[in-house]
């Protein structure tokens, strides 16, 4: 693969954003490459949004870079902005705007300001330049917002949670949009989401956050294959399981547990023994909710794997 | 070319690519020099991601089913090629185990069996 020598997108080194709440977004670092679609995940207060504002200089950074394209965010914000397309979880629009309205007020802010591909957008999207922004459902929010993202020749989508509120539909229909987006190879995104069913097919890398800290960013397929989902009985939880195990959740007809494969040889519980049809224990893959639940259970390793 | 993706399956995306195309090359479905779909466009209609498409291309490629030209895309290797030559042997030797496996099941002898072979063989033009 040849992904190592590809322009980045995006690359974060070190980012860093303290509060006065406690919370630390802590040395955060990882790269997007130009072509692919990231998926940033980790649970509800896991720091994803807070990463989002930093890459969009909303909020002040306390430590490390980031670069949109190459550029620095601070130091080139204009040219970095006019290359970024952004959605939200919900709309930043006025909500007495009608649709026309909204494209009065944003065409001046780009220089690359497309009148016919925003026509384009909102007679696929079936969003009517009459409406008002308070009259349309979550969904045709999300998706103005994106027709606007779109409409700009935007190299850099980022997205905030903007499957949170829609149906399976109009989930399916984003991932269509951004597979399309991509497919030139020179555009990205990344696209933060507890959803993670929406990631499972289409991303290309996972951004893995959680408690302020990054556990894992690399190539989907090597995130999910690095887990196994092993499970038994109650009577199976035996010392090498809890040895090696992840995070453990345990219920009262058996055990689910997050073990790395290179880890299952170790497992004797995954042998069946002589004269017995089947092992104790089973391991199946592990999906991306598996791996966030079991790495968030109490007692579970935080340790930090980059790849 | 059909390629039908299972995500109930358990067996990784990349891997139901590969074999998918991999038998396809193997009768003949796909012929010495055909193009795959590009990378891109398979992953857009397959709705998987484009790395996952990638390693299936790079795996076939290093198995020598297909070849990667670097700007034109990637093409169905002759099937002349040895290392072909050796995949198409080793279907045909698993194949053969799994016959042997039968024929112990049903205590047929050795005898018998190449006789069954041999007609089998006879049966299919070259």
């Amino acid at each position: 693969m040849t992904i190592d020598q590809s322009p980045m997108a995006l690359s974060i080194t070190g980012a860093t954003k303290h509060y006065d709440s406690g919370f630390t977004l802590d040395d955060i670092t990882f790269d997007l490459p130009v072509g692919y679609i990231m998926g940033l995940i980790g649970p509800n207060g896991a720091g994803k949004s807070t990463l989002i504002k930093l890459i969009l200089n909303m909020i002040h950074r306390d430590a490390g870079e980031i670069r949109v394209l190459g550029l620095d965010n601070i130091a080139d914000e204009e040219t970095v902005k006019e290359n970024l397309g952004v959605v939200f979880d919900s709309s930043y629009f006025i909500e007495t705007w009608t649709v026309n309205k909204v494209e009065r007020a944003m065409a001046p802010m780009y220089l690359a300001w497309d009148h016919a591909a925003f026509d384009g957008y909102l007679t696929r999207f079936g969003l009517d330049r009459k409406k008002r922004v308070k009259e349309l459902s979550r969904g045709m929010q999300m998706k103005l917002m994106l027709a606007v993202a779109l409409s700009h020749d935007a190299k850099l989508l980022v997205l905030d949670e903007p499957t949170s509120g829609l149906d399976v539909l109009a989930r399916d229909e984003l991932m269509d949009i951004l597979q399309n987006y991509i497919a030139d190879g020179e555009s990205s995104v990344l696209f933060s989401t507890h959803i993670t069913a929406d990631l499972e097919r289409a991303a290309d890398f996972i951004t893995y956050i959680t408690r302020g800290k990054l556990y894992f960013t690399g190539p989907k397929d090597e995130f999910e294959e690095s887990f196994r989902l092993v499970k038994g009985g109650p009577d199976d939880l035996a010392p090498d399981v809890k040895g090696v195990a992840v995070g453990i959740h345990r219920y009262e007809t058996g055990f689910d547990a997050l073990v790395r494969t290179e880890d299952l040889d170790k497992l004797e519980g995954l042998k069946a023994e002589e004269g017995r049809r089947w092992a104790p224990l089973a391991a199946e893959p592990a999906s991306i909710d598996d791996i966030i639940r079991l790495t968030n259970v109490d007692g579970a390793v935080h340790a930090m794997e980059v790849a | 070319m059909k390629l039908i993706i299972s995500s109930v399956s358990g067996e990784p995306i990349y891997e139901q690519i590969k074999n998918q195309i991999r038998a396809s090359v193997l009768n003949g479905e796909l012929q010495a020099g055909e193009a795959l779909p590009s990378l891109r466009k398979l992953a857009k209609e397959l709705r998987i991601s484009v790395l996952t498409v990638t390693r299936a291309y790079n795996e076939l490629a290093d198995e020598g089913v297909v070849q990667n030209i670097q700007g034109k895309g990637t093409f169905v290797m002759d099937k002349g090629n040895e290392l072909m030559r050796n995949q198409l042997e080793s279907q045909a030797r698993e194949s053969l185990a799994e016959a042997v496996r039968a024929a112990k099941a049903a205590d047929i002898p050795l005898a018998d069996l190449e006789t069954m072979l041999t007609e089998e063989y006879q049966k299919l033009p070259s």
